[in-house]
Formats: C-alpha cells, structure tokens, sequence
C-alpha cells in the first residue's frame, strides 16, 4: 500500500481507532491508552512507507516493521488488517482461546509480522540485526521500529542507541511513542527521559522532535530512509495517551481499564463511525487482568 | 580451547558466508585469522550482551548464523532474558559461546566465576547445552551447532587444557564419548572436569574400581541411551561438573532418573561446586577446592559408596 493522500491516511487512522477500541471491548484486553497514541505513528507507515506485498509478506527484501512496544499490538493487528496483509476473520478472533492473535504477538503468528514482543527493549536490538542483515547482504531494505517513552527506561535501549551509529545502521528509522505515561506515573517523573532527541542526536543519530499525530510530518521522514546523513533516523513523536477518544484523553486509567460497550458507542461516533458496525457483544470475553 | 574455537569458525565461515562473528569486546587477536578470511563478518558489539544478543536473533531471522560470544557469565546470566525471548521463543539457530566456563577465571573473581548458567540455560525450551571436554570436542561441538539449525549454548574453557582426543571425534550434539573403558562403575564428566574424572579413575583403578569415563558433553537433550545402559550396568554412576550441584548435569540426570518406571541398578552420585562464592584469591585448582570439587573427593566419596554397595 502506497501513496495514500492525507485525507486517505486520516480516515484508515479513524477505522483503526474503532477498531481497536472494538478489540479492546470483546477481548476483553487493556493497553488501549497505549495504543491509541501509536496508531497515526504504525497507520502512516503501513500507508505511506513500508514495503511489504501482502502476496509475498516474507519475501527477504521486504521491509521490517516491528512494534517493539508489543503491549499495543491491536493497532498493529487492525493496521495490517487494512493492508490486507492479515485477514479480518483473524481480528474477529483477537484474543480468544486459542486464537492466532493474542494481546501481544506470539512468534510469527502471522506472515509479516516480524517479532514476537512484549517484553520492552527488545525490537530495537532485533531490528539492528535486521539492518546489519541488509548491509551484510547488500540488499535496500529498510526497518522501522516503534517504542514507547516507558520503554527507554530499559538497558538494552541504550545499549542500542549505541550500536546503530557504530555500525553506520542508516537504514533504520526509529519512533519513540513519547505520550508522557508509563504504566503508573510519569514518564519524567520516573527515569530522567528528556531531552529525549538531544539525547539521540548525541548518541550520533539523526535526531527529529515532531507532532506524532501528524500524518503529514510523519510521513515526510519516512519517505527519506536513508536520509543521506548516514546515521541511523530517531523521531521522537510527541502524542497523546488516549487520542482520538476524548474520554480517553491523557487518562492513564486506560493503561488498564477496558471500555464497557456504552463507551464503544461512543468512542465510535467519535471518530465518525457508525457503532452498527460494533456487532453482537460476544458470550464469551476470555482476557481480563 | 578458545583457539580451537576461533580456528574451526574460521574454517567453516571460509565456506559458509552466512556465519557472522558478534564479539562482547573479547578475544584480542584470537579472531585475526576470522577477520582476515572473513571480511566484513566480525562485529565487535561492546560491552553491551543484551543487544547483542538482540542483533544476533535479528541476523538469523534474515538468513545469518551468528555466533555470539564473550566470558560465560555475560553471555548468558547477564543477558539470559535476550535469550529466552529473542532466541528460544523465536526458535532461533543462534550459537552461544561462552569461554572461561566454571572456574577458569578463578583468578578475576566471583564476577567471572559461572556455577549457574548450564542450570539456567538448559531449562529455556528448544535450547541446546553442551560442554566440549577438550579443544578437539570444541571444533566438534561447532561444527555440530551450525549443521543443526537449533538454538545452541556451548560452553568451553580457556586456554591450555589438556587436549584428550588426538583428533576431532565423531561429535554428535546428545551423544556422549567414551573416553575410557571400565567395569565397576561409571563416571559422566561435562565439559572440563574432564582432568577430574580421569584422574579419579586413574586412582581408582589402583584401589582395584574400574572406572569407565563418559564425556558427557551435551547436557541438553541428555543422552539417554547411554544413561540406561551405565545406570543398567554399573553399580554405581556419578556425575562431575565444574558448575554448581544445583540444576547442572547431575540435576540433570537425577531428574532423567527419578522418572525411570522402574529402579535401575545403579546409585547415582553428583560432583560439582558448593552452594556458594569463592571469595579467595588463587588457581582455577584451588578455586575448585575451596568449592568441594576436587579429584581426591570425587575418589573418597566413590570408594565409599562402593564398599557400602557390596
């Protein structure tokens, strides 16, 4: 999928959000806060960037997406969905027993999905291998990876930020989900995390500080990968916990809470959907923490 | 064995261009002859194992072998998360090599020391736990992760062990080697406690026990052929260890054998270190000693068991 005008690309960012909320309801799953500021960051780059056919979504020169904050996987399930890279039967199953996608990914549950995560500070490593995989092989593709601001608290993060540089990795292109929560506090007020692009352009890579929700703008730096300065890419987006849902808003309460089918409705109507399309409310919701 | 090491990867990257070489800082000038023939294949990637460990999973998943290497503990407790995610989960084909395995280190310390890390790795599923006994089995261990294709810890000595075998034996990951015939008892040796067994054998057989020596070099997924027959046969089977009595080849085999059906004939005896640190400077020698595991009491212990056996 390539190209889509900003108009396109706000409206898939709309369905996604619904959908998400829908999957958050019937599976009864938390993290949507979480998920909702990342959508416009994974929705832009499987709209405009990433280069994987859905016909042949393991070919080697694909482009990697891998959504290193796996706690958000809904966004990445009902994006690829979009894409048809993933059936839409599978979403209708999210998080059943049994069902192939569960609250976060399971090792290539389905083609195309690139790692198993969960577990923070793990998909930056894992892409850096997939970009040194690329130099090694001489081939062009590029890896996107999305993180959360919580997830900088880990070790491995920075160890990293380090290794990229050094190996002059400028096929990858990093998003920090900065929406200022982790999953009880502040990020700030947890682990000292700004000035978060200063901190990557000292580390050596070719640091940007944007609006997360900015289709435009996001898709602007991801048009450019390698961007010509021969260092790997961080864009620090500054999003919102909850956005999209006005209830939701930066309310770190919805790190947990899962929305009762009133909220659905309205989340829906929200963003422009008609809540018909929520369908039956299952028997069964298996998940719950 | 670390030149072992070095020398067959060399060797099999000559042919295989997908073998990568991920260095934690380590092996100055060990890795010359890898450079050399290999360019552009040797990363060092820092002091920094939970990314390498990372990178290393992100290579396999696009076609790569590499080989992660560093000191036991910094490549497997200290990063032992990375591993069970990014290479066990993933069923990656991953090989982990760690040098300086038990007390080898002995003179850098605690840090150094690992006791732990054959109880830890080997109970990640899909994860493979040999110990080579001599620089021969290392180049066999090697060449037998990379044919394989499985998730692979191998962990080996230093420098300077004595080498046993004058060639590379027909090495098969869960295959043990027989490294000495016997007939009173069995003693199943991982990685390098191997002087230890052969030395008690050695002793024992001039107390008038005949002491068959194993090297046990896979402890993940256990030979178990072989443990049916010596614990079929002998009267009494032990096994030695530089690791820590907790969770090693002996807790290994102890819960093989608490399984079984039925009683097989056999007492089991484990050798290994004590529940502890060694907080005293000194040798890999006395390090051992300080820990309980030395070739004298590995003796005493059989000779008793056998006189209380009949």
């Amino acid at each position: 999928m390539q190209k889509m005008s900003v108009q396109e690309i706000d409206a898939m960012a709309r369905r996604v959000r619904s959908q998400v909320v829908r999957m958050s309801f019937r599976g009864n799953s938390p993290h949507l806060g979480s998920c909702l500021s990342c959508a416009d960051i994974v929705v832009t780059a499987y709209a405009t960037a990433v280069r994987i056919d859905p016909k042949n979504p393991t070919d080697p020169d694909r482009d990697r997406f891998i959504l290193s904050k796996g706690h958000a996987a809904p966004v990445l399930y009902a994006t690829m969905a979009e894409c048809g890279l993933i059936s839409r039967d599978l979403i209708e199953h999210y998080n059943q027993d049994g069902a192939v996608l569960a609250e976060q990914p399971s090792p290539a549950c389905v083609p195309g999905l690139e790692a198993a995560t969960g577990s923070l500070g793990h998909g930056l490593p894992l892409g850096l291998g997939m970009a040194l995989a690329a130099k090694l092989g001489g081939k062009k593709y590029r890896v996107f990876v999305c993180m959360s601001d919580g997830e900088c608290n880990e070790g491995s993060v920075w160890e990293a930020a380090m290794f990229a540089p050094a190996k002059k990795l400028d096929n990858v292109i990093l998003f920090v989900d900065y929406n200022r929560w982790q999953a009880t506090d502040r990020s700030e007020e947890v682990l000292a995390l700004a000035p978060l692009r200063d901190k990557f352009a000292a580390f050596g890579w070719s640091a940007h500080d944007i609006d997360g929700h900015d289709h435009a703008a996001l898709a602007k730096l991801m048009a450019n990968v390698p961007d010509g300065t021969g260092k790997p890419i961080a864009v620090v987006c500054r999003t919102v916990k909850g956005k999209g849902v006005s209830y939701m808003l930066d309310d770190n309460n919805w790190h947990y809470r899962v929305p009762k089918r009133e909220e659905v409705e309205a989340a829906w109507r929200e963003l422009g959907q008609d809540p018909a399309g929520i369908g039956p409310t299952p028997a069964h919701r298996p998940g719950g923490h | 064995m670390r030149n072992a090491f070095a020398n067959e990867l060399t060797t099999l990257a000559k042919t295989d261009p997908r073998i990568v070489m991920l260095s934690g800082d380590i092996g100055n000038r060990l890795f010359d002859e890898f450079k050399t023939n290999c360019p552009g294949r040797y990363f060092n990637c820092g002091v920094a194992e939970a990314n390498l460990i990372g990178v290393a999973a992100g290579l396999t998943m696009c076609g790569y072998r590499p080989v992660a290497y560093t000191i036991v503990p910094f490549i497997t407790t200290r990063c032992l998360e990375q591993i069970r995610v990014d290479v066990c989960y993933h069923e990656q084909p991953v090989i982990i090599v760690g040098v300086g395995g038990g007390l080898s280190y002995a003179s850098l310390g605690g840090t150094h020391h690992s006791c732990e890390d054959i109880a830890m790795l080997r109970t990640l599923p899909g994860m493979q736990v040999v110990c080579p006994a001599d620089a021969m089995e290392v180049r066999g261990s090697i060449r037998a992760a990379m044919a394989s294709n499985k998730p692979t810890y191998i962990r080996i000595g230093k420098r300077g062990e004595p080498v046993y075998h004058k060639a590379p034996p027909a090495f098969e990951i869960g295959k043990s080697i027989t490294m000495r015939p016997g007939n009173d008892v069995a003693l199943l040796s991982t990685g390098n406690a191997m002087p230890l067994a052969l030395e008690a054998a050695e002793a024992l057989a001039a107390a008038g026990i005949s002491a068959r020596v194993e090297s046990y070099h896979t402890v993940k997924p256990l030979d178990e052929a072989t443990l049916n027959e010596v614990f079929g046969r002998y009267k009494l089977v032990a096994t030695i260890e530089e690791h820590s009595k907790i969770g090693g080849l002996g807790g290994a085999v102890a819960e093989w054998l608490v399984d079984r059906p039925a009683p097989l004939k056999a007492r089991m005896l484990r050798f290994g270190t004590d529940d502890r640190f060694n907080h005293e400077a000194g040798s890999q020698d006395f390090a051992r000693g300080n820990l309980g595991l030395t070739t004298k009491g590995i003796v005493e212990s059989v000779k008793a068991a056998w006189a209380a056996k009949g």
